[in-house]
């Protein structure tokens, strides 16, 4: 037996172990994002939010989660089986791997690889797939012109995301998070954000796209009125569905956090062995979900030709000519 | 100065965008309208509460309705659910009786017509006063229509009871003497 683990490569027993904390939390995530969800919408409308179960609501989630799982499992007559529960999990799964190269601390990292970034955008792109597979093994009309919208809406803001990201990359030399998060220092003011504040701002807006959250919630805001993507989906489908939003939040802030403020800097990061640098890194990551629910409490949802002439006529020219500028003035400086 | 306009244009829209968020940004943090209830019971209003339909007592006789048993109300209801039955004349006393009695004796030994026996005259004040809580549905037609505004709502909010038969007939007669017995009593005390 112990020979069977000595023969074990380190790096894979390191990816199992991450990979388990990850879904460890994954899980407290979602518990933690949908409480805050429903309480931040509620001091934004003067009201308490979940009160009851549990020391001011902490445990709504847990209740909400319990309805999910007791649901009945339906499937819509005429859908196909395969891929209308292939969709959810197709929706869930890539979160694990995107989650992997995220530099929490600065030594507590998943996996260490030097195209951690292509890694993330490269499974972000799944998400896609399975709004499409959702839309079509519903056999609902609704379902699939909402997902049809979702993913052209996915597709189209995938191109400024990459844009945006390109200047932290010619500016650093490299692909690897962990390099992006070194090279930043302590205060503010060394944060790669005052040295590309466009492509921050163009790379949150379209973080906000790709979650589909609000004011760019167009697949989720149309199952109010008619339908949507996830029309057919109760219960557990549905439970899956939000879960992937909510993991994905957390994934986008993520890699916004690492890229432009800092990741884990932050002043008295290296105390405690590198744990109050972690806390930074958290730190960040909800205030930047904090500020997304702002924005879905702010402002009214766009329509959805305003959804893609914001992404082809503005933000892909801005991302194009930050890059452009980004890329002419590196060389110039050495 | 089309490119002017169109710039100036979204340099304001993008600037609103910030306002909007100062405002929600300033809501968050100021205090909720929300009254915890059970916990806390004060900052609401219960001016405009209403329960089931209730009496108006008269202010120098507390155990009187102001009600002059018109049946608007009873006529008014969209459900149907008051019953008021007015009061009986009061049956003659004994001298009026014996009044009667001599005069009718009178009337007959002179052949003349029989007066009238003596009729009380009936008061103007419910003999009974019901309503039925099940169907009332809270619209205050009955109070908007009673012509000495002798209706009004109770304020009771914890009603609760175990079957039907506790809401479907409320005596608002007794609930009157009720109240102007406990305001006695307090008076007393006070």
């Amino acid at each position: 037996m112990s020979e069977v683990l000595k023969s074990l490569p380190v790096e894979l027993i390191q990816l199992v172990v991450g990979l388990i904390c990850l879904a460890a939390l994954v899980g407290a995530s979602a518990v933690l994002l949908v409480w805050m969800e429903r309480k931040v919408a509620g001091h934004f409308q003067r009201r308490p939010g979940p009160f009851e179960v549990g020391p001011h609501g902490l445990l709504q989630t847990v209740a909400d989660a319990a309805k999910l799982i007791g649901k009945q499992l339906a499937t819509p007559r005429g859908a196909d089986k395969i891929l209308y529960w292939a969709a959810p999990f197709i929706a869930f799964l890539p979160v694990f791997v995107v989650m992997l190269p995220i530099p929490w601390g600065e030594t507590l990292m998943a996996l260490d690889v030097d195209l951690g970034l292509l890694l993330i955008l490269a499974f972000s792109g799944m998400g896609v797939i399975s709004l499409c597979l959702a839309g079509w093994g519903s056999n609902n009309k609704y379902g699939m012109l909402g997902a049809a919208r979702a993913v052209s809406q996915s597709v189209a803001y995938e191109i400024p995301l990459l844009l945006s990201v390109l200047p932290i990359v010619f500016m650093t030399g490299s692909l690897s998070l962990s390099l992006v998060a070194s090279v930043q220092g302590t205060w503010p003011w060394d944060w790669l954000v005052v040295r590309q504040p466009l492509a921050f701002f163009i790379y949150f807006v379209c973080a906000v796209a790709e979650t589909n959250r609000a004011p760019f919630d167009l697949p989720e805001g149309e199952s109010e009125l008619t339908a949507g993507f996830h029309t057919e989906y109760s219960g557990m489908g549905f439970g899956l569905f939000f879960l992937a939003e909510y993991a994905n939040m957390v994934v986008v802030s993520a890699v916004a956090t690492t890229l432009f403020l800092g990741a884990w800097h932050g002043p008295g990061s290296d105390l405690l062995g590198g744990a109050v640098g972690v806390l930074w890194f958290m730190a960040k990551v909800v205030f930047l979900i904090f500020v997304m629910m702002w924005f879905r409490w702010t402002f009214p949802r766009v329509r959805f030709d305003q959804l893609l002439n914001i992404a082809w006529k503005w933000l892909i020219p801005l991302a194009l000519i930050n890059l452009l500028i980004t890329a002419v003035l590196i060389p110039l400086w050495r | 100065m089309n490119a002017i306009c169109k710039v100036k244009e979204v340099v304001t829209g993008m600037w609103s965008l910030v306002v909007g968020m100062r405002v929600t940004g300033q809501n968050f943090v100021r205090p909720q309208f929300t009254v915890h209830y059970p916990r806390k019971t004060e900052g609401l209003d219960w001016e405009g509460f209403r329960g089931h339909p209730m009496l108006v007592a008269k202010p120098k006789d507390p155990t009187k309705p102001k009600c002059i048993a018109c049946m608007l109300c009873v006529t008014s209801c969209p459900s149907g659910c008051i019953k008021v039955v007015k009061a009986k004349a009061p049956a003659p006393s004994e001298e009026e009786m014996k009044a009667y009695e001599e005069a009718k004796a009178k009337a007959e030994a002179e052949g003349q017509e029989a007066p009238k026996p003596p009729k009380g005259k009936a008061p103007k004040e419910p003999g009974k006063w019901v309503v039925n809580y099940t169907m009332c549905s809270q619209c205050g037609t009955c109070a908007e229509v009673c012509p000495v505004k002798s209706i009004t709502y109770s304020k009771q909010v914890n009603q609760a009871g175990y079957s039907r038969k506790d809401f479907d007939a409320i005596d608002c007669l007794a609930l009157l003497r009720e109240q102007a017995g406990q305001a006695a009593t307090a008076e007393k005390d006070a």
